[in-house]
């Protein structure tokens, strides 16, 4: 600072002055500009504001520079690969890219039709639908239909014929089989339940063709104890028809006729239309069941009576007797309630013509037969019971037919045998020893894995799927439905009438052909006018059963069983089934009824029988029928039988694929042909424990649980007293309160009714929702952490342990109208639409899950990992996907979006034809499969709507109503319709 | 015995110079590299593997998900968020001590501030990375900021998430500028003590060029009063804030109003517990007992006495409200928390150690052992964790549905994560008392000579003389 001073300027300044002068320093004295800088450095407060403002020029320069480096981002090499679009040449017909095709076939379950539509984009089938047309579906549809779908592009399904490990093709596997077939000496066919004309037909070709051959069935989801009971009571092989629609009292003998066998869904469909109740007025039917384990059916019973499965012959001996039928005498077993039986009696005399006793599927010929018997002595027959001619194409004993079979294979007169389905060695029962007879013979199989009987068999051919193959078969009722296939064999697969005609001397007939000449030669007139309208329709109209007038035989004996100590009950898997779903992770993974496992089966016990043993859920139990016993794990069921233990058959498969092997217990090891499916077995404890993935913490629904006020129930009597305002609705009454006007919905407001009083909680919902909205699969792991990926559940709760009543509540996100989800989420990614639903942007979730914690019906589901199939890997199992959905990408939140893409779909057509969306036109997911009816969907603002008119129910309520969240979704009150006289012990509230 | 002698209760020894001062805070950071104590090398060396074990769980989380952690429906919120809440927490009785006694003018105050506010900031940048990691895709927190884009994206500021993201960002950036800008004079100190010019030029670069200049100190002073206002509120609202993300949604045992200010109590008082646990080591190592006095130690008890009893009565009105409420929700989840079959010990554990183990803090004696003090603040540390996961995971387990009741299983990533973060914290906290003085020396000095010449030793001993008189102490 000092430089720059001049002395001569100082002495000029100093000069220049008059009086004294003080000064600081000679700077002060020069007053130069340094001095003043430093002076205002110094004292800032003294100095003027910072002025050193960016001039003019030197923005327009910072200007230009900031316009040329923005210009820069259009700089970027090309991400896009260059591709080329090639239209078709020739348009496949109806083909529009983006809008899926739909057409009419059928399943085979246990060999009997379900008639299906499948939705197809673009080639690729994705999607099943019930066909309201066909008599066993009216339109829904079950679980394992809805996964079926998953099963077609299965990449672990076998892609080659093989011969002892080695690929071949088919030729020369035709040429093989000729050779060893030769004149047909030796040859045996073991089909499962055959109900297809097309493949009866076949069959008796070949046995024409070759009459020292002989014909098998076996099919693991069959029992014979219908059609033996039939022979006992009738001396006929009929088929029984119930219609639950016409019957005011019903009583099941351990029957699940809402979840097993081929008319399920019909019975379904008819039990819940008979006890819809909206008005005080509507009535209900009344359910008694009789049974040693809990079942869906049971679920629904007004009176659910738990006898051990040796008692049951005798109680409804004893009703029997009560109720007319001669010749027999029965007496009730201890503990049960004398009281309980009179009123039973007394209630089906008095509703005779109009009630239904039907006998369990898996229970003793004798009781069919006094099934058959009590219904004659009703009345029944003609008017709730109906007989018609069986519609298997030769109805056998299936375990005879198969005992003879492996006598055969065992003496040396079976030297070839063809399996055309099914998994023998798994399924067949223990004592058979399959496997090792099966090594005496040359053997084929075909089936769609390469599974435990494919891997012991000679030759083992693919299977086509149901959606790959022409074929045909007949519902329960005998109606026939051609299936149509959807898409050419993905693996490769030959159907069972491929290789039929191949042993019949033509290896390149199509099943198309094959299935067309059966019906070109019993159809008259125009064949083709035939087979476009049978085609499209998916039902042979006029093909059902007539029905038939058959006559009681005498009874004679009455039946007793001798019981041990702990009795055992081998019943289906509700998902697995027989073990054929084995590698289906929807099936494996979907929460099964009542106890909400996943991926085990378990030993179901009773709680006091647990408590006697000592073991809690999980703990092991040696269970053993002679010299065979399994460790199964526990799980304590309320209502089980006590001293009845059930297991589930379709786990422990060794071959079934990636998913499927190795999980679970094989409890087809413990079935003998004299116990197939119940029996007397020893029980240990043994050590170890297997972790279960329940999909629910179980508690009794008491304490808290009551008090929430969660599941409002009450009886149709409850319900009559006080038609206006039944108290058990509306236990509570909550002010609604809000600050804010509420939004004006204007348009369509989107809106959801579940009938808790209908709903049987069998899942064909949550498969369908899985199938529709491409829901991933977790695995077990992340199913025993609570990260199951169901956008609907089915909440289950229990009043007792002992003797208790079941309550189910499917539960998908309610859409609230005010949403505690939607204002937590910091980057809205959750919002609200104006009709009312509470959508999803995935793209814009970064996933803090707040919108979880914040919902308090805990529907929402998060990719805590990659679980969706990503395109970009393009596995096969990613065709299997609903291309109107988008597939979520971890760390993003998801949940039920009341299937939106249909409603866009229903939006565009009805404004491309200029109306309003009708009442009806969009059908989510879940209500279409819903065999019960018990979900409504569509627009509340329409007057006499569905779905408005159940909601002006005074059943109606809202799931924690408390909150203000105003839900969209509500529910239909739970009705029990106890006898008066019984009312008193049926009431729990 | 030696260690007795040296310890006072005056804010600062008598006889401490500016020179004294200098020296015996700068000493350590002026060693040269290889004669850096063995006990810091041990302890770096354990931070950093700590550090490590961070850095490996965040790459575990951000190539397998957050399904590699414990996290589940309904525990959406899991140990990422008990920790979030744990360490910001923690900070806040830095901010307190910096800010809030400087405006109350609490001399005391002085020498454990610069430590303190560093703990606030290594809490901070511990605390703030778990938000940003516990989200589904950790890639696109950004969006949660209102920036400009062209995908229509805006945050929605309804959401708590998002006042979070203020409070963080403010808190942060407000606690690094206060900290740093009191650092400028004894940074350039460091500059002007330098023996190597290498020193001198770090130290010169980081003190901005502080010349000591009449001008500087009027600026200094301006600007970290302007801070400390800044920071005051911060203290409050930054928890109040974090409070709120629960207390505004609709959980049984979330949706409570007394939320924000037992928040703020429970974070002051975690904040103590932790200033104790650094400072009562620090002291020791680099020999500070001088200046960080017991009076220091003494306040910061009294302190985490009188915030944990806030705490307490927080508990207290939550279960009362509960029961008040009528509300079974409510009701069920108080029982639950404190009954619960697989939960209860939680409860019962944190009322010991946030009730019960700060109960002999009454006592002078246990006031002034360093031991106890040390003891009773890492059990209070547990306890607070405890309590957040009380408040996490307890109750988001058992909320509306019994059906969608579910169990929490941390796994070890949890675990190691958490763990991780205290390598964060130590390696930041290691380098810290290594490179930079951890009392602040201008205002020690500043104190010092307050005490040589404008007597508080007149106040100290009139106030001791009293309290002979009344029998408080002999």
């Amino acid at each position: 600072m000092s430089e720059n001073l001049s002395i001569s300027e100082i002495r000029k300044k100093l000069s220049a002055r008059q009086g004294p002068a003080y000064w600081r320093g000679l700077e002060e004295l020069a007053q130069t500009n340094q001095f003043q800088e430093f002076l205002n450095e110094e004292f800032p407060r003294q100095s003027v504001p910072y002025e050193n403002s960016l001039d003019r020029r030197d923005f327009m320069k910072l200007l230009g520079a900031s316009l040329a480096l923005a210009g820069l981002t259009s700089c970027v090499r090309p991400v896009q690969p260059n591709e080329k679009i090639v239209p078709y040449v020739k348009s496949p017909e109806e083909m529009i890219p983006g809008r899926p095709l739909h057409f009419a076939t059928a399943i085979t379950q246990g060999g009997y039709a379900l008639g299906v539509i499948a939705e197809s984009h673009q080639g690729r089938p994705t999607k099943l639908e019930g066909n309201p047309d066909h008599p066993a579906s009216l339109g829904a549809t079950d679980v394992t239909t809805q996964a079926t779908v998953l099963t077609l592009y299965d990449p672990d399904r076998s892609q080659a014929i093989s011969n002892k490990g080695a690929a071949k093709n088919w030729d020369e596997f035709t040429a093989a089989l000729a050779s060893s077939v030769g004149n047909g000496d030796g040859l045996a066919i073991l089909t499962e339940t055959v109900t297809s004309p097309t493949l009866a037909r076949q069959l008796q070709e070949v046995l024409a063709k070759y009459p020292a051959a002989t014909w098998h069935q076996y099919d693991a989801m069959h029992s014979d104890s219908a059609l033996e009971g039939a022979k006992l009571a009738f001396g006929e092989t009929v088929t029984t028809r119930h219609d639950f629609s016409q019957a005011d009292v019903i009583l099941s003998l351990g029957s699940d006729f809402l979840s097993e066998g081929p008319a399920k869904l019909r019975n379904t469909k008819d039990f819940s239309r008979k006890r819809k109740v909206r008005e005080a007025t509507d009535t209900m039917s009344r359910l008694y069941v009789l049974e040693s384990t809990p079942t869906n059916t049971g679920m629904m019973a007004d009176h659910r009576l738990t006898v051990r499965p040796s008692q049951l012959a005798s109680v409804a001996t004893m009703i029997a007797h009560e109720v007319g039928v001669e010749g027999i005498e029965g007496a009730l077993p201890e503990g049960f309630d004398a009281h309980t039986a009179e009123v039973l009696v007394e209630d089906l005399k008095e509703h005779a013509g109009k009630s239904i006793v039907i006998a369990g599927e898996f229970e003793s010929p004798y009781l069919h037969a006094l099934a058959h018997a009590m219904n004659a002595a009703l009345g029944n027959v003609g008017k709730t019971v109906f007989y018609h001619q069986s519609v298997e194409a030769t109805p056998v004993n299936q375990l005879e037919s198969l005992g003879t079979l492996v006598e055969g294979m065992n003496s040396g007169a079976v030297k070839t045998l063809l399996i055309l389905g099914g998994n023998p060695v798994y399924t067949a029962p223990a004592d058979l020893n399959f496997a090792s007879s099966l090594e005496k013979v040359t053997s084929i199989h075909l089936s769609q894995y390469l599974d435990e009987t494919s891997s012991l068999a000679s030759w083992h051919v693919p299977q086509t799927h149901f959606l790959e193959t022409w074929s045909d078969a007949r519902a329960f009722d005998g109606t026939v439905s051609i299936m149509q296939p959807l898409i050419s064999p993905f693996y490769g697969g030959k159907s069972e009438h491929e290789i039929l005609a191949a042993l019949l001397g033509d290896a390149t007939a199509s099943s198309y052909q094959i299935v067309q000449s059966t019906w070109q030669n019993s159809i008259e007139g125009d064949f083709d006018t035939f087979w476009q309208q049978t085609v499209y329709a998916g039902t042979i109209a006029g093909s059902t059963a007539a029905n038939k007038t058959v006559s009681l035989k005498s009874l004679g004996q009455t039946e007793t069983s001798e019981a041990g100590e702990f009795e055992v009950l081998f019943r289906h898997d509700p998902s697995l089934q027989d073990g054929r779903w084995a590698n289906n992770g929807w099936l494996q993974e979907v929460p099964k009824p009542l106890t909400k496992l996943t991926w085990d089966n378990v030993a179901l016990l009773a709680p006091k029988t647990a408590e006697e043993l000592g073991v809690n859920n999980g703990n092991h139990l040696k269970l053993s029928v002679g010299e065979q016993s399994v460790t199964a794990p526990v799980w304590i069921l309320p209502g089980q039988a006590e001293k009845t233990i059930t297991v589930n058959l379709g786990f422990g498969r060794e071959k079934a694929g990636r998913v499927g092997s190795d999980i679970g217990f094989n409890a087809n090891l413990l079935r003998n042909s004299d116990h197939m499916w119940l029996g007397n077995i020893d029980v240990a404890k043994a050590s170890g424990k297997t972790e279960l993935a329940s999909t629910q913490l179980h508690f009794a629904y008491e304490g808290t649980t009551e008090r929430r006020h969660l599941i409002r129930h009450g009886t149709l009597a409850d319900f009559q007293h006080e038609p206006e305002h039944p108290h058990f609705v509306h236990p509570v009454e909550h002010e609604k309160s809000d600050l804010y006007p509420d939004f004006p919905y204007n348009s369509y407001a989107w809106g959801m009714v579940i009938d808790m009083n209908v709903c049987t909680g069998c899942n064909a919902c949550v498969t369908a929702c899985q199938a529709e909205n491409n829901i991933p699969v977790v695995g077990k792991k992340n199913v025993l952490v609570g990260r199951e990926m169901h956008w609907i559940r089915i909440d289950t709760y229990y009043t007792e342990l002992d003797n208790p009543e079941y309550y189910v509540q499917p539960v998908a996100c309610m859409q609230c109208e005010k949403a505690p989800c939607e204002p937590v989420c910091p980057v809205g990614a959750t919002l609200h639409d104006s009709e009312g639903l509470n959508v999803m942007v995935y793209n814009r979730c970064v996933g803090t899950r707040y919108c979880s914690n914040n919902c308090p019906y805990k529907v929402r589901r998060y990719n805590f990992l990659q679980y969706a199939e990503l395109t970009s890997t393009m596995t096969e199992m990613s065709l299997a996907q609903n291309p109107d959905v988008t597939v979520r990408s971890r760390g993003v939140m998801e949940k039920c979006t009341y299937c939106t893409q249909r409603i866009q779909q229903a939006y565009i057509k009805s404004e491309n034809e200029g109306r309003k969306v009708a009442d009806g036109e969009v059908v989510t997911a879940c209500q279409s499969a819903c065999p019960a009816e018990a979900i409504v969907f569509g627009d509340i603002n329409t007057e006499g709507s569905r779905v408005s008119e159940s909601k002006k129910s005074k059943l109606n309520y809202a799931l924690l109503e408390e909150l203000n969240t105003v839900p969209r979704t509500t529910y239909i009150a739970k009705l029990r319709n106890p006898h008066p006289a019984l009312a008193g012990e049926a009431e729990v509230h | 015995m030696a260690l007795a002698r040296k310890e006072t209760n005056r804010v600062i020894a008598r006889g401490e110079t500016a020179g004294s001062i200098d020296d015996v805070v700068n000493q350590p950071i002026e060693f040269a590299p290889f004669k850096t104590p063995r006990w810091w090398w041990i302890g770096f060396t354990l931070a950093l593997m700590g550090l490590g074990l961070y850095l490996a769980s965040v790459v575990k989380l951000l190539v397998t998900g957050i399904g590699a952690f414990g996290n589940n429906i309904p525990t959406a919120w899991g140990f990422f968020i008990i920790n979030f809440v744990w360490w910001i927490g923690i900070g806040h009785a830095g901010t307190l001590i910096s800010a809030a006694l400087l405006l109350f003018r609490q001399p005391w105050r002085t020498s454990i501030n610069r430590a303190a506010e560093a703990m606030t900031i290594f809490a901070v940048v511990c605390a703030g990375l778990y938000p940003i990691l516990h989200i589904g895709r950790q890639w696109l927190f950004y969006w949660l900021a209102p920036y400009p884009n062209t995908y229509g994206l805006f945050p929605q500021f309804r959401s708590p998430l998002d006042w979070d993201l203020f409070a963080i960002s403010t808190y942060a950036s407000v606690s690094v500028l206060f900290w740093y800008i009191g650092l400028i004079p004894d940074l350039a100190t460091l500059r002007d003590r330098a023996t190597s010019s290498f020193m001198r030029w770090f130290y010169g670069i980081l003190c901005l060029g502080w010349n000591g200049s009449t001008k500087a100190w009027q600026r200094y002073q301006r600007a970290y009063l302007i801070l400390a206002a800044c920071s005051f509120p911060l203290v409050l609202s930054v928890h109040s804030t974090i409070a709120l993300d629960f207390a505004s949604s609709q959980v049984p045992g979330w949706n409570n109003t007394i939320m924000p200010p037992y928040f703020v109590a429970g974070a002051v008082f975690a904040g103590f517990a932790m200033v104790l646990i650094l400072a009562i080591p620090l002291r020791k190592s680099f020999g500070l007992e001088k200046l960080i006095t017991m009076r220091h130690l003494d306040n910061s008890a009294k302190l985490m006495l009188a915030t944990g009893m806030i705490v307490v009565y927080g508990y207290c009105v939550e279960l009362f409200m509960a029961w008040y409420s009528g509300n079974e929700f409510e009701r069920y989840m108080a029982w639950n928390r404190m009954f619960g079959a697989r939960d209860g010990w939680a409860f019962w554990a944190l009322i010991f150690c946030n009730g019960i183990a700060i109960q002999p803090l009454w006592s002078k004696r246990v006031r002034q052992s360093t031991t106890w003090l040390f003891i009773i603040s890492v059990i209070v540390s547990i306890g607070m964790w405890l309590e957040r996961y009380v408040i996490v995971v307890v109750t988001l387990k058992t909320d509306f549905l019994p059906s969608s009741w579910g169990v929490f299983k941390p796994t070890i990533w949890d675990f190691s994560l958490y763990l991780g973060s205290f390598g964060l914290f130590f390696t930041l906290w290691f380098l810290f008392i290594r490179l930079l003085p951890s009392i602040a020396t201008s205002e020690m000095k500043e104190l010092a000579h307050h005490d040589a010449h404008h007597t508080s030793d007149y106040f100290e001993e009139a106030r001791a003389e009293e309290f002979r008189k009344k029998g408080i102490v002999t």
